[in-house]
C-alpha cells in the first residue's frame, strides 16, 4: 500500500513538472505584451529594462530554473495586469476561500439529492410495475443534464429561477455576499451536475449488486428487503462513488467558470478566463500551476480514500485489468 | 430396466429417425451441403444467431432511441440540404430595411426571418443552420480522429507485450491531465478557429478510447482462437484487423456517438469564455454564447432560445442513441 502511494506521489510529480514545463514553454510564445501593464505607451527601451527586470532576456532554461524555484517557494509571483504588481497569492486566496464555500455547499447538496435520486431510480427500475415512472423521470433528467451544455441549463435556472423567487421574495439577480437567499440558485447549478452524475452511477451500481449471489442469499436467509437495500446493496454500490468525491471538491476549488460567471460571485472560477483575456502571463501560469496541482491530487487522494472504503480492492494490483 | 439400458434405448428413439432419414439419401446426396431451413435448424438447436442482427434488433425495440435516430437523421439531412433551398438568406450578410437604410436589428421572428435577426441584422435562421453544419463537422472530426488515435495507439498497446509497461506509464502521467486546462491553453495559444477546436478536443479524448480498446484486447488476446491463428502462422496485422477489431466495433461505435456531444459542449464551452470561432464562422457556440447577453430582455430571449433548441436536440439525441448502442452491443442483452 504505501510502496503504491509513493510512486503514484511519484507519477503525480512528474504529471506535474510537465504541465508546468510545457504550459510555461508555451507561455513563453505569447505576445510579450502579457508582462507589462501599459504596454502600447512604452518607449522601447523602458520595454527592454522591464524584460531586464523580469529576466526574460536570460535564455529559456535559466527562466525555467527559476521559475522551478519559485514554485518550490510556493511564491507564485506578481500579476502583471489583472492587479498591478499585487502578489498572486494575494488574489486568490479569498477567492478560493469562496469558492470552496459555495462548492463544498453545491457537493454536499449534490451527494444528498444525487444519492437519493439513484436510490429511488433503481429501486423503481427493479419493481414490478409497468411503466417504472420514476426511473424513466430520473433518466430523462439524468440524460438532459449530462448531454445538454453546462452554459445552456445554468443560464434558464438563472431567467427562471429569479422570476421564480421574485414572487416570494426580493430577490437580486446576481450574487451578493451578505443575502444569503442569493446563495440559492448559484449552489443549484453547481450541484445539477453533481446530481446527475450520482444518480446515474448509483443506479447503475446498485442494479449491479442486486443481481449478485450474496444479496440471493441474504433474501434466503430471510433478510428483510429493507435491511438488504440499505446494508447489502448501497454499501456495496457506493464504493466506486468514492472515487469521484475528492475530484468534485477539487473542482469546486476552482470554481465552476459558468455559475460564479454568471451571478458575478467574486470566485476563482472566472479567473482563469479573466486572466486569459487581459494576458496576465504571470497570472496564467500560476493558476494553471494550481489548477493541475489540485486535479492531480484529487484523483489520488479519490483512489486511496477506495481502498480505504472498500478492503477488497488492493491498489498494487489496480493495473491488471483481467 | 437398468439405468444403461434405459439410457441405449433413449438413444435408440431418439437417433432413429434421423438415421431413417439418412436411409433414404442416396450416397451422393449424403455428401453434399444440405438447403438451409430454419425449422429444421431449430430442431436441432441451432439459432441462426447473429450478432449484427441481434444488435440490431435489440436497438429497434428501444423506441425512446429509435425516436432519437429519426429526429436526428431528419435534422441532419436538413442542415445539409439546408442552404440548397431557393431563396434562403446568406448567414453573414447584414441586411438593411430597403425603406431607411438602416439594418434591421432585433427583429422578432417573422415571415421574413423566421428567426428574428440578431443586434447588427444577420438573420438567425441561416446561422443556427449554418452553426449546426460547423459544430457537427467538429463533432464528427474529432469522433473520428479520436477513434483513428485511439484504435491505433490501444491495439498496440495491448497487443504487443513490450509497450505495455511503457504506454500504462505514459497514460497514467498524462490521464491526470485536466481536459479543461489543455483546451483553454490551447485555444488561447493557437489562433482561434475551427481547426484548433479540433485539434484541442481530440488531443484529449483519444486516451480514454485508447484505453478502453487496450483493456479488450489484452482480454481477446489470449483467447484459443487467436493462439490458433498465430500458430497457423496468420500475420499479425491480419489478426489484428479480422480477429480483433470486429469484437471492438461496438465500443469503437459507442465512444464515437458520446464523443460528438462532448465536442458540440466542449466548443459552446470554449465560445462561452470568449475563446471560439470568430463571428464569421457561425457555430452553436458563438450562438449561444452572443445570445447570452439578450437573456435579461424578455423581448430579445428568442435569439438564444432557437439555437438552444437545435443544440439541445442535436446533443441529446447523440447521447441517448449512444448509449442504446452500448447496450444493444452487450451480448448479453441478445437474449429473449
Amino acid at each position: 500500500m504505501i510502496k503504491y502511494i509513493l510512486k503514484r506521489i511519484g507519477s503525480s510529480l512528474l504529471t506535474l513538472f510537465l504541465i508546468v514545463t510545457i504550459a510555461f514553454c508555451l507561455l513563453r510564445l505569447m505576445p510579450e505584451e502579457g508582462y507589462f501593464n501599459n504596454y502600447d505607451k512604452m518607449s522601447p527601451t523602458k520595454i527592454k529594462v522591464g524584460r531586464e527586470m523580469l529576466g526574460l532576456n536570460a535564455p529559456m532554461y535559466l527562466q525555467l530554473g527559476r521559475f522551478y524555484k519559485q514554485i518550490i517557494t510556493l511564491d507564485l509571483g506578481v500579476s502583471s495586469r489583472y492587479r498591478v504588481n499585487t502578489p498572486i497569492n494575494k488574489i486568490i486566496g479569498p477567492k478560493m476561500l469562496l469558492s470552496l464555500k459555495m462548492g463544498m455547499l453545491g457537493v454536499g447538496f449534490s451527494l444528498v439529492i444525487g444519492l437519493s435520486l439513484g436510490v429511488i431510480m433503481s429501486k423503481s427500475a427493479r419493481s414490478k410495475s409497468r411503466f417504472k415512472l420514476w426511473d424513466k423521470l430520473g433518466s430523462a433528467f439524468v440524460v438532459i443534464i449530462q448531454a445538454v451544455p453546462m452554459a445552456v441549463y445554468c443560464l434558464f435556472i438563472q431567467i427562471f429561477g429569479t422570476e421564480l423567487l421574485n414572487r416570494f421574495f426580493r430577490l437580486p439577480m446576481l450574487f451578493s455576499r451578505e443575502n444569503s437567499l442569493t446563495w440559492i440558485l448559484p449552489v443549484f447549478s453547481y450541484a445539477l451536475g453533481g446530481i446527475s452524475m450520482y444518480a446515474m452511477w448509483t443506479r447503475r451500481y446498485m442494479n449491479d449488486e442486486a443481481n449478485k449471489d450474496y444479496v440471493l442469499l441474504a433474501r434466503a436467509k430471510g433478510v428483510s428487503a429493507g435491511k438488504i437495500s440499505r446494508s447489502h446493496i448501497f454499501r456495496n454500490a457506493i464504493v466506486p462513488l468514492i472515487q469521484y468525491i475528492p475530484t468534485s471538491v477539487a473542482l469546486t476549488l476552482m470554481g465552476s467558470l459558468y455559475v460564479e460567471s454568471r451571478y458575478s460571485i467574486p470566485g476563482m472560477g472566472g479567473l482563469l478566463v479573466d486572466v486569459i483575456k487581459k494576458q496576465d502571463n504571470p497570472m496564467v501560469q500560476a493558476l494553471v500551476l494550481i489548477y493541475s496541482a489540485l486535479s492531480v491530487a484529487a484523483v489520488l487522494i479519490g483512489d486511496i480514500l477506495m481502498a480505504l472504503a472498500d478492503p477488497r480492492i488492493s491498489l498494487g494490483k489496480k493495473e491488471d485489468v483481467r | 430396466m437398468s439405468i444403461r439400458k434405459k439410457q441405449a434405448a433413449l438413444v435408440e428413439a431418439l437417433t432413429d429417425p434421423i438415421r431413417a432419414g439418412y436411409a433414404e439419401l442416396s450416397e451422393a446426396e449424403q455428401f453434399t451441403f444440405a438447403e438451409y431451413k430454419p425449422e429444421e435448424a431449430e430442431r436441432t438447436g441451432y439459432s441462426g444467431y447473429s450478432y449484427w442482427k441481434s444488435t440490431f434488433r435489440v436497438f429497434s425495440k428501444n423506441r425512446v432511441a429509435m425516436f432519437f435516430t429519426v429526429l436526428i437523421v431528419v435534422t441532419l439531412l436538413f442542415t445539409f440540404i439546408q442552404p440548397l433551398i431557393p431563396g434562403q438568406k446568406d448567414p453573414n450578410l447584414i441586411y438593411n430595411d430597403p425603406a431607411t437604410g438602416m439594418q434591421f436589428r432585433n427583429l422578432p421572428p417573422s415571415e421574413d426571418f423566421w428567426f428574428g435577426t440578431n443586434s447588427i441584422g444577420q438573420d438567425l435562421w441561416s446561422r443556427t443552420w449554418a452553426g449546426t453544419r460547423t459544430s457537427l463537422l467538429i463533432g464528427f472530426a474529432v469522433a473520428v480522429t479520436e477513434a483513428v488515435i485511439g484504435i491505433f495507439i490501444g491495439v498496440m498497446w495491448g497487443y504487443v507485450r513490450k509497450l505495455d509497461f511503457l504506454f500504462t506509464e505514459i497514460y497514467n502521467v498524462f490521464d491526470n491531465v485536466p481536459q479543461t486546462l489543455v483546451l483553454i491553453l490551447l485555444s488561447y495559444i493557437l489562433n482561434p478557429g475551427v481547426a484548433t477546436i479540433i485539434i484541442a478536443l481530440s488531443l484529449t479524448g483519444w486516451m480514454t478510447t485508447a484505453r478502453f480498446i487496450r483493456n479488450q484486447a489484452i482480454i481477446l488476446r489470449d483467447r484459443d482462437y487467436n493462439l490458433a491463428s498465430v500458430c497457423l502462422g496468420t500475420p499479425t496485422h491480419r489478426i489484428i484487423t479480422k480477429n480483433l477489431l470486429p469484437y471492438l466495433v461496438s465500443i469503437i461505435t459507442m465512444r464515437m456517438a458520446m464523443a460528438i456531444p462532448s465536442a458540440i459542449s466542449n466548443e459552446v464551452f470554449v465560445s462561452y469564455i470568449g475563446l471560439g470561432l470568430p463571428l464569421n464562422i457561425p457555430s452553436l457556440g458563438n450562438l449561444v454564447s452572443s445570445g447570452v447577453d439578450k437573456i435579461m430582455q424578455a423581448s430579445l430571449r428568442y435569439q438564444i432560445v432557437f439555437p438552444v433548441i437545435v443544440l439541445s436536440v442535436v446533443t441529446i439525441s447523440f447521447y441517448v442513441i449512444g448509449n442504446a448502442i452500448a447496450d444493444a452491443a452487450d451480448p448479453k442483452n441478445h437474449v429473449d
